[in-house]
C-alpha cells in the first residue's frame, strides 16, 4: 500500500523500473501490423529551384507503394505548416510569414529541405527507392550567415522578403537610452557571436502514422513534447482532419530539450500517406538526417554597449542583435530572439533604460528555434560578458559591480523597463551562497598552484535571472502567441480511493510521474504508490499545451493543485451528508473529513467509494462520481535565478579548456523533489557548458553544407569532460503560482555558458584578451594566444 | 543464414540476412528493444550489449559475428524471468537517480557494469574515462558517475558473499 510521500520528499522515481529494465516504450519500440517504411528525401542543396522530380525509376523499384512529392501536396490542398507566434515591427507592421510547406514546392531552401516521402516494404527498400529518385535542381547562391544575409546583394530566399528580413523588431524606450548613454561617465562596448546549436536528444525523432477506414480515425505516433498541440497544428491547419478523428500519441521520448516541441513536417507527411496507401508507415531519423532536420538553436549575432556613471552603476543599455530563423519560420521559431529575449535583457539588475532591436533574419539553414533555454541563455550572455567587460575597464572587481546594480529583495516586486515584472527573488543571497560555496576566498592559492603547472587558472560568474512557465496567456496574447498557454489537469479518484491523473504536460526525462504524484499524495493524503500520471495521447488526455520553457510544474502542476483542490471540495460535500454535518464544520487533513471539534470522520477511501456506490448519497444536490478537472493560466512568468561560478584552467601548450570547478546556487521556489531537481540543475548546467566550451552548428559558407553533421563533427559534452559540480537552492516563493514554484528545467542552460566564458576570459585577461566567442575550443584559445603575441608561459 | 548463439541465457536460432546489424537483429526481429540506436556513427553507446562478456557496440557488429557467441542485452540483466529482481547496477541507477528520460541507459549500464567487472575498484576518473563511449543528453553524468561507482562497489560486495 505504501506511505504518503509529500513535497520537498525524494523518493526514488516511479518511471525508472521500465527504463532500466529495457522496457521504455520509444515510438521506435513500436510495432504495427503490416507496417511500411517512410524515408524522406531531402534536399542536397542549401537553395534551388526544384524544376522537377521523376518519379518513375523509384517507383519501379522493388517493394516501393508510393512516391510522394510536393506536387502531391499542393494538388491535396493541404495546409503549410503554422508559426504559433505573429510578431511585428515597432510601427505594428506584422512580421514577413512565408509559406512553409510539409513537402518542398518551387525552391528548396535548406540543405535537408523535404522533397520526396518514399514509402515501401521495407526500410532497405525505402532507402534504395530514395536514390533512384531524379530530382532536377537549378541551383541558387545561397547565403547562411545572417551578417552576410541582410547585404543587399545576399541570395534572396523569398520573392516578398526584402533583405531576408523576417521582421525588424524592436523593445525599450529608444529615446531613453539614448539620453542615458550621453550623461554616461563610461560605455562598454562588446560584439559577439552566440553560436548555432543542435539539440541532440539521445532518442532520434521518429513517427509511425495509421489510417483505419472502418472508424475514419487516424492514428499519430510521435517523439513529441506536446502531442495536443500537434493534433490542433496539423489535424485543424494542415491536414484538415476534424480533432475527434486524430490521436497523436507521445509515449516515452527520449529527451527533447526543445527539439521536440514543434510541429514538424514529416508528423503531417506521414499522417496525410497513411491515408493514401491504407497501410501503417514508420519513420525513424537517423543521427544525420535529424542534423539536418532538426530545428536548430541560437545563432545571433549582436552588438552591446552598457553605459555607466562613475561609480559603475548602470544606466543603460542598448543591445542589436541579428538572429538566424534559418529556411523558414518554425512553430515558435520568431517568439525566442524576441520575446524571449528582449525582456530579460534587465537581469538581475536596477538598469532603468534598456533598448534592443532585433533582425530576424532569413538564412537557407535548418529553421532555428526553440532549445533549452530558448532566448534567456542568448540574454544571460550579453548582460553578463558586458558586465564583465565593463567592470574590466572601469577597474571596479566583478563581484563588486554586481552587488552595485543587484535588484535587493527587499524591492520585489520588481518591475524592469523591458515589460517585465519580476515577483520574486535574491539574487545577492544566490550570490553570497555561490561565493562561499565555491570557496572564492582560496581561488588564489589555486590559481598560484596552476601557474606553478604552466597553467592558467580562471574563474567566472554569472548573476542571471529567467523567465519561465509559459505562459501567461494574455500577456503571450500581446506578445503575439496565436494560442493561449494554460495547462490542464483531470483528478480521476477510483471507487477504492487510488488516483488517476491525466495531464496535459509531457514527460520525456524530468520525473514528472513522480512529482505529480507527490503532489496529489500529499494534497490528498493518499499513497504515493497509489497515484499514476498519464500523459502524452490524446484519446486519454483531454488537453495540453505539453512540455516546455520550464511550465510542467508551474503551470501543469498549479492545475493538478487546483483539480485536487476540486476534488477535496467535492469530498467534503459527500462527508458531510454521511457525517451529517454542516458542510462549513468538515474539515481535511491527512486523508481523513472529519467534523470539526468531534472524532467523526470518513477516510478518503470511504468518500471515494460512497462517490462510486452512492446507496446514501445527496443525489438530489450532487452528482456522483469522483473526477474533477481543473485548468490553469497563469498570471505572471516565473522568474528562477541565481548565481552560477565557473573554475577553469587553460593550458597555454594546447589551448585546452578544462572545467574544473562548477557551482551553481539557484532560486527556483518551492522544491517538490530535491533530487530530481538537482539532476534537472546538472544536466542544465552541462548543455550550457557544452555551448561555452564544444558544440557549433557550422555551415560552410559558400555551399551551405552543415559541416557538423555527425556526433563526429558535432563536439558534445562527455562524461570525463566534467568536473564534480556543487548545486544548491536557495529558494525565495514564486508569489503567484499555488506552490510557490518557479521551474528548473532550463535555468542551468541559461546560467552557465557566461560563467564558464567569464572564467576563461579571467584566465587570459593578463594577456589582455577581453572577450572569446563560444565554444572556447582548443583551437580557438590557442589561436587567441598566438595572436596575443604576449609570453605565453605562466610565471 | 542460420546462426546460433546464447542470447541472455537461453540457446537462440534465427535466419538473419548476412548485412543484419546486431542492434537490428535484436530489436526488428527478436522484439529485444531494450538496446537502443542513437546515432549511425558509433557515438553514443545506447546500443552497447556484452558479446562473450566484453561490452561493444551492436550498431557496428553484424549479425553472423554472433554465431557461437554468448550475447547478453538489457533484457537479460534481471533476476529470473517473472521476478521484479534488478541487477545491482540497475539498482544503484535507481537509487542515485543516474538516469532520466531513459534512452542512454540500457547502454549506460551495460557499460558501466563491464567496467565494474573489469576493475573492481574504480576511481571517479576510472569511471568518467570509462564512459566516453556513451553520451546521456539529460544528466550532466554526474549521477551516473555516483551510480556506477555505488552499483560497482555493490557488485564487489556481492560478489564477496
Amino acid at each position: 500500500m505504501g506511505n504518503v510521500i509529500g513535497i520537498g520528499a525524494a523518493p526514488k522515481r516511479k518511471e525508472d523500473q521500465r527504463f532500466l529494465t529495457g522496457r521504455g516504450n520509444y515510438v521506435s519500440d513500436i510495432k504495427r501490423p503490416g507496417a511500411t517504411a517512410g524515408v524522406f528525401v531531402r534536399s542536397p542543396h542549401a537553395h534551388a529551384f526544384l524544376r522537377s522530380i521523376d518519379k518513375s525509376a523509384a517507383l519501379a523499384a522493388p517493394g516501393v507503394i508510393a512516391v510522394l512529392t510536393g506536387d502531391d501536396v499542393r494538388a491535396d490542398g493541404l495546409g503549410s505548416l503554422p508559426c504559433g507566434w505573429g510578431i511585428s515591427d515597432a510601427k505594428g507592421v506584422p512580421m514577413k510569414e512565408p509559406p512553409f510547406p510539409m513537402l518542398a514546392q518551387g525552391k528548396v531552401r535548406f540543405v535537408g529541405d523535404m522533397v520526396a516521402f518514399v514509402i515501401a516494404e521495407t526500410p532497405e527498400q525505402a532507402n534504395t527507392a530514395a536514390e533512384l529518385l531524379n530530382v532536377d535542381y537549378d541551383v541558387l547562391p545561397s547565403v547562411v550567415g545572417v551578417l552576410e544575409a541582410v547585404r543587399p546583394d545576399a541570395p534572396q530566399l523569398f520573392d516578398d522578403v526584402p533583405n531576408n528580413i523576417c521582421c525588424d523588431w524592436e523593445l525599450g524606450d529608444k529615446a531613453a537610452v539614448e539620453s542615458a548613454f550621453r550623461k554616461a561617465a563610461h560605455v562598454a562596448k562588446l560584439s559577439l557571436v552566440n553560436n548555432r546549436l543542435i539539440g541532440n536528444p539521445m532518442e532520434p525523432r521518429a513517427a509511425i502514422a495509421e489510417y483505419e477506414p472502418g472508424t475514419d480515425r487516424f492514428t499519430l505516433w510521435t517523439t513529441s513534447q506536446f502531442p495536443h498541440v500537434v493534433r490542433f497544428l496539423m489535424g485543424a491547419l494542415v491536414l484538415n482532419i476534424p480533432q475527434h478523428k486524430l490521436r497523436v500519441v507521445a509515449p516515452d521520448v527520449g529527451g527533447g530539450f526543445g527539439v521536440k516541441q514543434f510541429h514538424y513536417g514529416e508528423e503531417a507527411v506521414i499522417t496525410w500517406a497513411a491515408r493514401r496507401v491504407m497501410r501503417p508507415i514508420k519513420w525513424v531519423a537517423s543521427r544525420s538526417e535529424g542534423y539536418v532536420s532538426d530545428r536548430h538553436g541560437r545563432d545571433h549575432v549582436t552588438e552591446a554597449e552598457l553605459a555607466l556613471d562613475e561609480t559603475g552603476k548602470f544606466l543603460a543599455f542598448r543591445v542589436n542583435t541579428l538572429a538566424n530563423m534559418g529556411g523558414y519560420l518554425s512553430t515558435f521559431g520568431p517568439n525566442i530572439p524576441t520575446n524571449l529575449y528582449g525582456p530579460l535583457l534587465g537581469g538581475v539588475y536596477t538598469t532603468p533604460a534598456i533598448y534592443c532591436n532585433v533582425k530576424v533574419v532569413f538564412t537557407n539553414t535548418v529553421p532555428v528555434d526553440a532549445y533549452r533555454g530558448a532566448g534567456r541563455p542568448e540574454a544571460t550572455f550579453v548582460l553578463e560578458r558586458i558586465v564583465d567587460v565593463a567592470a574590466a575597464e572601469m577597474g571596479i572587481d566583478r563581484v563588486e559591480i554586481r552587488r552595485r546594480n543587484m535588484i535587493p529583495k527587499e524591492a520585489y516586486p520588481y518591475q524592469t523597463p523591458v515589460l517585465v515584472q519580476y515577483d520574486s527573488g535574491d539574487p545577492m543571497g544566490c550570490l553570497d551562497g555561490a561565493l562561499a560555496a565555491a570557496d572564492v576566498k582560496s581561488f588564489g592559492i589555486r590559481k598560484a598552484a596552476s601557474a606553478s603547472k604552466g597553467k592558467f587558472r580562471g574563474l567566472g560568474y554569472s548573476t542571471y535571472v529567467e523567465a519561465c512557465g509559459l505562459a501567461p496567456s494574455r500577456f503571450a496574447g500581446r506578445l503575439g502567441a496565436r494560442g493561449g498557454l494554460y495547462e490542464s489537469a483531470t483528478v480521476r479518484v477510483h471507487p477504492t480511493g487510488q488516483v488517476t491523473v491525466m495531464i496535459g504536460t509531457h514527460n520525456h526525462g524530468q520525473g514528472h510521474e513522480t512529482t505529480f504524484a507527490q503532489i496529489v499524495s500529499d494534497k490528498l493524503g493518499v499513497a504515493f504508490d497509489n497515484v499514476d500520471i498519464v500523459f502524452g495521447d490524446t484519446d486519454r488526455v483531454q488537453f495540453g499545451m505539453g512540455t516546455y520553457g520550464s511550465r510542467s510544474l508551474v503551470v501543469g502542476g498549479a492545475a493538478l493543485s487546483k483539480a485536487t483542490d476540486k476534488v477535496i471540495a467535492k469530498g467534503k460535500k459527500i462527508a458531510s451528508h454521511l457525517l451529517e454535518a454542516a458542510e462549513v464544520d468538515i474539515q481535511f487533513e491527512a486523508g481523513k473529513f472529519s467534523v470539526a471539534g468531534t472524532d467523526r470522520m470518513k477516510t478518503f477511501e470511504q468518500i471515494a467509494g460512497a462517490a462510486y456506490v452512492p446507496h446514501n448519497y445527496p443525489l438530489e444536490v450532487l452528482e456522483p462520481g469522483l473526477e474533477e478537472q481543473a485548468y490553469y493560466d497563469p498570471v505572471n512568468f516565473t522568474y528562477p535565478g541565481g548565481c552560477h561560478i565557473a573554475e577553469v584552467e587553460v593550458d597555454p601548450e594546447t589551448g585546452t579548456v578544462t572545467l574544473v570547478n562548477y557551482t551553481a546556487v539557484d532560486d527556483v521556489g518551492t522544491v517538490i523533489n530535491p533530487m530530481i531537481v538537482e539532476g534537472q540543475l546538472h544536466g542544465g548546467i552541462v548543455q550550457g557548458v557544452g555551448q561555452a566550451l564544444f558544440e557549433n552548428a557550422v555551415y560552410d559558407e559558400s555551399s551551405g553544407q552543415l559541416l557538423s553533421g555527425s556526433l563526429m563533427d558535432y563536439c558534445m559534452p562527455r562524461a570525463d569532460h566534467m568536473p564534480m559540480m556543487k548545486v544548491a537552492t536557495h529558494s525565495t516563493l514564486c508569489t503567484h503560482t499555488p506552490m510557490g514554484v518557479k521551474g528548473c528545467g532550463e535555468v542551468g542552460t541559461i546560467g552557465s555558458p557566461a560563467a564558464v566564458i567569464n572564467a576563461v576570459v579571467d584566465a587570459l585577461s593578463h594577456l589582455g584578451v577581453t572577450h572569446v566567442d563560444m565554444p572556447a575550443t582548443p583551437n580557438r584559445i590557442w589561436r587567441l594566444l598566438q595572436n596575443a603575441s604576449l609570453p605565453v608561459a605562466a610565471e | 543464414m542460420q546462426i546460433s548463439f546464447t542470447l541472455n541465457g537461453r540457446p537462440t536460432t534465427v535466419e538473419v540476412e548476412p548485412a543484419t546489424l546486431v542492434a537490428e537483429l535484436l530489436r526488428e526481429q527478436l522484439n529485444l528493444t531494450g538496446t537502443h540506436i542513437g546515432c549511425d556513427t558509433s557515438q553514443c553507446g545506447a546500443c552497447v550489449v556484452h558479446l562473450n562478456g566484453l561490452p561493444v557496440k551492436s550498431c557496428t557488429l553484424l549479425a553472423p559475428a554472433l554465431d557461437g557467441a554468448t550475447l547478453l542485452t538489457i533484457e537479460g540483466l534481471q533476476g529470473a524471468p517473472g521476478s521484479n529482481q534488478m541487477h545491482p547496477m540497475q539498482e544503484a541507477f535507481r537509487e542515485h537517480h543516474g538516469l532520466q528520460c531513459g534512452f542512454c541507459t540500457p547502454g549506460m549500464l551495460m557499460t558501466a557494469i563491464a567496467l565494474a567487472a573489469e576493475k573492481p575498484d574504480l576511481t571517479e576518473a576510472d569511471v568518467r574515462h570509462g564512459l566516453e563511449g556513451n553520451i546521456c543528453r539529460c544528466t550532466g553524468y554526474q549521477n551516473i558517475v555516483v551510480s556506477v561507482m555505488a552499483g560497482a562497489a555493490a557488485m564487489t560486495a556481492a560478489k564477496g558473499e
